[in-house]
């Protein structure tokens, strides 16, 4: 889960990183006021869970309170890459002298964390790890050792970054790891004119699998899926994600659900979801997705592609059974069942004999049918 | 023959006192799993009656051990216990960890994978099905009845996906099937499993599946070029995945430029492994491949 940027500053704070004073609004009104706290001059800055912000005018200086009003109200609601801004953050204006960046990443490759840091922060980084990638030193962290002064103190050597930057350094793998982030990066940290070291703008992603000992996340998991069909599914424990498409797939296990958008797309039709039952589905898992992709009007024809291992056909069958009978059908419901079971999930479909429901025997064919079942809706 | 798993290991199940746990350690055993016992330090001592073969539970891993002479262990322990439950693993000097929980946070991968290099433990997993070695043992929660022993060495992230690939190519059989997870951090990588698959005598074929995310599957193209001779055949998940959007496994999900469906198919097609755009498409050529090879 990625955090906006208010999200983000507020860890910052919460582990002793100096941030700028800041407070976020949905309303001008209230914009106008923030300002006049912060002493009249603020930068308004949208947020938004995407990079690029301030090449797209989200982010402007305003000079006085009124100005502020102004510019929160063209910034709120402007779309940015896609995402409509919704809130704003005003924050005080800093005095920069020199900008940094610095960030730990996950390393998958050594199954470990990684910290990287240049002496040239900014807008540009990702061009300076592009151009000149010697400006950008990484260094792989221990993790049993994790973070200390001196792992700090010769990452900020390494990077050429000053001397005060080290503590923020410790701070920040602090957050890392009580977090249970598996990205926490400030872009640009600066120094101030007075010589202060601060974090102006963070991004933090979070491990959504730590959720049970972060209790914290409760508020920014609500402000989690901007979809309301995927707010729905979250709701019912769903795993779901909403894509463009016309062919509603849901089937079990992530990597045979992804290969299946995958199929319907080589057919030469575009899927309209992900969505995965998992192990062990229930009937009432398989009948609550299915309603989920009922509900999206975008959705044609419907493809159900199950190779049961852990999970039973005929439970899956009974699912599609049952949801039959709760919500009413109105498009084509493709359903290609193998493996455990298979027989008689079969038979229970046979048995029901929805006009609208038809069976495939494999998951070629059933994806070939569901994609020219949509393209003829 | 067959890699990490044999006829002659012998499995302790950690949290087979749990749901899932007694499930799967029937059908391990029905599967011919040589199940040594359980371990639950709250429970040890207690025996549990599996269709009238009684399986012992232990209070540790190292007890398991030392009674049975237990090499290898498979995790059902839930994601708030699954860290300390393979580090007392790892610390029994156990050789094989297979780790099935799914939702482990990274932090704990992190900890209990970089631990267990220290102290010499294979991890298989976590978020995995296991592994299988057709006819002779099944650690974790593979369908056994698919397929049968035969000359296939499979790796895959995707536990749906060994399935079906298991079952399009259960006329020929397979030595090993393995599940290596799909989260951000495993222990056992797609190269791990080539190394193994390559020397054993059993394997004739190498069948690897991959899906976005990472670059596990750019960097097994390398090693395919520089170390493994005999014919390897692909398939890759994902070539529809919005980036930015985490696609059912936590390491699924395609960040910028890199991770892409594409990037890694064009990898294995240019060390020339063939791969497949669907799962029976992949299945063909495995038989094609094999073919050839006769």
């Amino acid at each position: 889960m990625d955090l906006y940027e208010h999200q983000a500053r507020q860890l910052f704070e919460d582990h002793g990183i100096v941030v700028p004073r800041a407070e976020v609004t949905d309303s001008p009104k209230e914009a106008r006021e923030i300002a006049r706290r912060l002493g009249g001059r603020a930068v308004v800055k949208a947020q938004v869970k995407t990079g690029g912000r301030g090449k797209a005018g989200g982010v402007k200086l305003a000079a006085d309170p009124a100005e502020a009003e102004l510019t929160a109200r063209r910034i709120l609601g402007m779309d940015i890459k896609g995402h409509t801004v919704g809130t704003v953050m005003l924050a005080e204006p800093i005095d920069v002298e020199a900008e940094f960046y610095v960030s730990y990443v996950l390393d998958r490759t050594a199954g470990g964390f990684l910290a990287i840091a240049s002496a040239e922060g900014g807008m540009e980084i990702e061009e300076v790890a592009a151009t000149r990638p010697e400006a950008v030193v990484r260094v792989p962290v221990d993790p049993a050792e994790g973070v200390t002064s001196a792992k700090a103190a010769e990452i900020a050597r390494a990077a050429g970054l000053p001397q005060q930057s080290v503590d923020v350094l410790v701070r920040l793998w602090q957050v890392l790891v009580r977090e249970d982030a598996l990205l926490v990066e400030v872009n640009p940290l600066v120094r101030t004119r007075q010589g202060r070291i601060v974090a102006l703008d963070g991004k933090v992603t979070l491990d959504d699998n730590a959720g049970f000992r972060q209790e914290r996340w409760g508020a920014e998991e609500a402000q989690h899926h901007d979809d309301p069909l995927e707010a729905a599914a979250a709701a019912l424990g769903l795993n779901y994600v909403k894509l463009d498409g016309e062919v509603g797939v849901i089937g079990n296990g992530a990597g045979l659900v992804m290969s299946t958008l995958d199929v319907v797309a080589g057919c030469g039709a575009r899927p309209a979801d992900f969505l995965d039952i998992g192990g062990g589905a229930s009937a009432r898992i398989m009948a609550d997705g299915l309603s989920v992709i009922l509900s999206d009007p975008a959705v044609k024809s419907v493809l159900v592609n199950v190779f049961g291992g852990i999970t039973a056909c005929d439970t899956v069958a009974e699912g599609i059974v049952r949801a039959l009978d709760t919500v009413e059908l109105t498009r084509p419901l493709v359903v290609r069942l193998d493996g455990n079971n298979a027989a008689r999930g079969r038979a229970i479909l046979d048995e029901r004999a929805h006009p609208l429901v038809q069976q495939a025997t494999t998951m070629d064919g059933a994806a070939r049918r569901a994609a020219r079942l949509a393209r003829t809706a | 023959m067959a890699i990490f798993l044999t006829k002659d290991s012998k499995v302790l199940v950690q949290g087979m006192t749990g749901g899932e746990g007694m499930k799967h350690t029937r059908r391990m055993l029905a599967a011919g799993t040589n199940v040594v016992g359980g371990v639950n330090p709250r429970k040890a001592g207690h025996g549990v009656d599996f269709d009238n073969r009684a399986v012992p539970v232990f209070g540790s891993v190292r007890e398991g051990m030392d009674a049975t002479g237990a090499d290898v262990t498979v995790v059902f322990v839930p994601p708030a216990f699954a860290k300390a439950a393979v580090l007392e693993a790892a610390d029994a000097g156990i050789a094989l960890a297979v780790v099935i929980t799914e939702g482990i946070p990274v932090h704990d991968s992190v900890a209990f994978t970089s631990y267990a290099k220290s102290t010499g433990t294979r991890i298989i997993g976590p978020n995995c099905p296991g592994l299988i070695t057709p006819g002779q043992s099944n650690a974790g929660i593979i369908p056994a009845d698919i397929t049968k022993p035969g000359r296939i060495g499979l790796v895959s992230k995707s536990g749906t996906l060994t399935y079906q690939l298991m079952y399009e190519l259960r006329d020929i059989g397979f030595s090993t099937c393995v599940g290596i997870g799909g989260d951000p951090v495993v222990g056992t990588s797609h190269i791990d499993c080539l190394a193994a698959f390559e020397a054993d005598p059993d394997t004739e074929l190498i069948v690897m599946i991959g899906e976005i995310g990472g670059d596990a599957e750019e960097r097994a193209a390398a090693y395919i070029r520089d170390h493994v001779t005999k014919p390897v055949v692909g398939y890759i998940a994902g070539f529809t995945a919005p980036e930015g959007r985490t696609m059912g496994h936590a390491g699924a999900i395609v960040s910028g430029s890199s991770g892409t469906a594409r990037a890694k198919r064009d990898a294995l097609e240019a060390v020339g492994v063939k791969v497949g755009g669907t799962p029976a498409e992949t299945a063909r050529l495995a038989l094609g491949a094999l073919a050839d090879q006769a």
